[in-house]
């Protein structure tokens, strides 16, 4: 998908994903799958709960410091013989790369994979000034391609198999034709077709992980090697990165190369991490340009409560254990953000303005799964709840309909009254009103719906919870199950009072606006 | 403070708003306090060791381990038949078989000498156990990054006592190369995919062979 803003409401995009087989079965493989690995690793380490606490205050001490570490990473970068812009916007932002393309005379470009980039529209903007840009990443190249676009952070094209991947290359690479659909035949004619590339490309892209302030230091993390092509072999090289990607010192990477791997690829390490600062006389890139983005990140670090939706580092763990995003898919979200990260970043992104991207926070079951995984602590069932009510009051589409078509999408009866339960007995705001159940999301209508669409099978829940219960055994030490994590989650943080107190307004009419919204 | 020379009018204003409405953002957050960092139950340098040889083995990469006396053997057994093979400044001459047809980066190499190289030796600056990791800073005995980066074959001499436990203490020991600007990469086994079907592929654009020999003590 590519930029931020969904052009449906999420019942309604989710619908199409829902009815396809395909997609379906090779969503569940894969999340499947990289969540039993993930347990594995996770568990090998005794101390990994602090670690997730140490990673959120790493997050949190940069953004409550961002204006400083910005400026520190500016002054290194620069005393590095590195350039650095300011992007206010995603117009900004392509403008920056296209004016640096163009000023070299490059009509071609090679990318390493960049969710930033993505968010930006980058691509399409580059071909309208007559550039074009190669994705060197193996999925990115098969969505490119195919003209698609990426359903998943990590596996961007879990929703294609092998077949759709054999014929795609056969009839697109240059003097390709005859390949098996065997993987190994497929990845190989891809690195015939990009080893030319990057031996000639002069110029790459490339987003961040991190970025150190200190040092002036940029690391980008990944599994292929494309990534240390681009960022070897060019002679011009330029890096977009969302300005909450910047830590303090370069000891405070340790963490998140503790947990990252582990939490994204289910690896105790990732194949490859390349960090640089600046420019190297004689080893890569001679010029650097990094492009410090804001494009709607300001405003998510306005909202006290909303600000941890920025400790993200894109690790996808949240997804794999999403019962909506396995039954729904990535597209579904409508932004290069899917997931339960989605459904918070995506409308906070766009400042909760957004009809559709406010419908995002109703695609959750609100089971706690994403919060248990996350690396970085992010309370995403409370921001859900808080940005519900958020964007309620700046007249999003009508609540009840919205959870409905979500609970249609993606729910069981019983999953969904649990779970709705366990909220209210928590005194979590939306349901609870003086003490008392007054709404429900979809607790009438809704069923008969539900129990209608043959899509939805109620095995996929209870096996969904087996597999679940049987990967929290593993990680018993350190993981609890979602009401816990829930009443966890309660005691650690809360959402300002206007949530608590405010309660779910009847459809169609508008929560009280609170001096939050000024 | 002053701006740059390169930097477009544009970008100054953009860099002032942004700065000015990320400073009201965050005027009145509280400081942060980061808790300290969590230290596994030390491993002896035996078991460190051990640790490396398993992970390494785990992520399909090949691994022996000789005295100082037996590596000239041990690489050139690591290189096998690969002709053309990339030698970075600094490495030991007693490191090397001899006979071999050694590439040298110096003056530099150009991208298509390189893609004709079929294998590099170098070594390294800090290595991993607890994750198989090997890092490189691109000092003495490891050259630019395009030369562990083109060949198909790495072959990486690590000495025993560049063997850390911890991500952390690898992290502490690249603080010096880091603060002096130099460039990093972290080597865990070879390039892989899983983009297919979660089938997991070695060898898409990296080397597509990782052979580690540690030197030992
Ligand atoms: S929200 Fe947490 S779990 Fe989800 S992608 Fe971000 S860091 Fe990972």
């Amino acid at each position: 998908m590519s930029g931020l803003h969904p052009k449906a409401p999420f019942p309604k995009a989710a619908e199409a994903s829902v009815n396809q087989p395909q997609l379906r079965a090779n969503l569940r493989k894969v999340t499947h799958t990289i969540r039993a690995k993930r347990a594995a690793v996770v568990a090998e380490l005794p101390y990994w709960e602090q670690l997730r606490q140490l990673g959120a205050a790493t997050k949190d001490d940069s953004l409550v410091n961002l204006s400083d570490r910005l400026l520190e990473l500016e002054r290194n970068v620069q005393a590095r013989g590195g350039q650095v812009h300011w992007a206010r916007d995603a117009a900004e932002a392509r403008e920056i790369v296209a004016r640096i393309a163009l000023a070299h005379g490059e009509r071609e470009l090679i990318k390493v994979k960049s969710i930033t980039s993505d968010e930006i529209e980058l691509n399409q903007a580059l071909e309208e000034h007559g550039i074009h840009a190669i994705e060197t990443d193996l999925a990115e190249l098969i969505v490119q391609l195919s003209h698609d676009t990426p359903s998943h952070i990590l596996v961007p094209a879990i929703h294609r198999n092998r077949a759709e991947i054999q014929a795609l290359f056969n009839a697109e690479l240059p003097g390709e034709g005859g390949l098996s659909d065997n993987p190994q035949d497929l990845a190989a004619a891809a690195r015939r077709y990009l080893r030319h590339k990057f031996l000639t490309t002069r110029m790459a892209v490339s987003g961040a992980n991190f970025a150190v302030a200190e040092t002036g230091t940029v690391c980008v993390v990944e599994s292929e090697g494309n990534g240390r092509m681009c960022l070897t072999l060019p002679e011009v090289l330029v890096s977009i990165m969302g300005i909450e990607k910047v830590l303090d010192t370069w000891e405070d990477i340790a963490v998140f190369m503790e947990t990252l791997p582990r939490s994204s690829t289910a690896e105790r390490m990732n194949p490859y991490n390349s960090f640089w600062s600046g420019v190297t006389e004689g080893d890569g890139p001679q010029e650097f340009h990094l492009i410090l983005l804001d494009n709607g990140r300001t405003h998510v670090l306005a909202d006290e409560f909303g600000r941890q939706t920025l400790r993200c580092i894109r690790c996808s763990a949240c997804l794999n254990v999403c019962p909506v995003y396995e039954r729904a898919g990535g597209h579904a979200y409508g932004s290069v953000y899917p997931g339960p990260i989605g459904s918070i970043l995506t409308p906070q992104l766009l400042g909760m303005h957004d009809k559709n991207a406010n419908s995002l926070p109703f695609a959750s079951s609100l089971c706690g799964a994403c919060y248990e995984v996350c690396p970085v602590e992010i309370n995403i069932p409370q921001v859900l709840i808080y940005l519900r009510n958020e964007g309620n009051a700046h007249k999003g589409p009508n609540a009840e309909s919205l959870a409905m078509g979500a609970a249609r999408v993606a729910m069981s009866e019983g999953w969904r009254w649990e779970g709705a339960l366990r909220l209210a007995r928590l005194g979590q705001g939306p349901l609870v009103r003086q003490g008392e159940i007054s709404w429900l999301p979809g607790m009438l209508a809704g069923w008969t719906e539900v129990r209608d669409l043959p899509a939805l099978p109620r095995e996929g829940f209870r096996e969904w919870w087996k597999a679940r219960e049987g990967s929290r055994t593993v990680d018993a030490n350190t993981q609890a199950g979602p009401p816990d994590i829930v009443q966890d989650a309660q005691n650690r943080e809360s959402p300002p009072a206007n949530v608590q107190e405010g309660g779910h307004p009847p459809a169609g009419q508008h929560g009280q606006e609170g001096e939050d919204h000024a | 403070m002053s701006h740059p020379k390169s930097v477009h009018p544009h970008n100054a204003e953009a860099r002032l708003e942004m700065l000015t409405v990320i400073n009201r953002a965050i005027a009145g957050a509280a400081p942060v306090e980061k808790p300290a960092y969590p230290r596994p139950q030390p491993l002896s340098a035996a078991e460190r060791e051990e640790q490396f040889r398993d992970r390494i083995l785990d992520y399909r990469a090949h691994y022996t381990r000789v005295p100082l006396a037996e590596l000239p053997q041990a690489i050139a057994a690591s290189l096998g038949r690969a002709q053309r093979v990339l030698v970075p400044a600094g490495i030991p001459a007693d490191w090397l078989p001899a006979g071999l047809e050694q590439l040298r980066d110096e003056p530099p190499l150009s991208h298509a000498q390189l893609d004709r190289a079929e294998a590099v030796v170098t070594g390294c600056a800090v290595a991993v156990s607890e994750t198989g990791t090997i890092c490189l800073d691109h000092g003495a005995e490891q050259g630019r990054r395009a030369l562990s980066l083109i060949p198909d074959l790495h072959v990486c001499v690590v000495r025993e006592n560049q063997i850390v436990q911890t991500v952390r203490g690898a992290v502490e020991r690249l603080g010096l190369a880091v603060r002096a600007g130099r460039p990093l990469t972290w080597l865990s086994g070879g390039s892989a995919t899983s983009d297919i079907e979660l089938v997991r592929v070695e060898g898409v654009h990296g080397p597509r062979a990782l052979h580690v020999i540690v030197i030992a003590e």
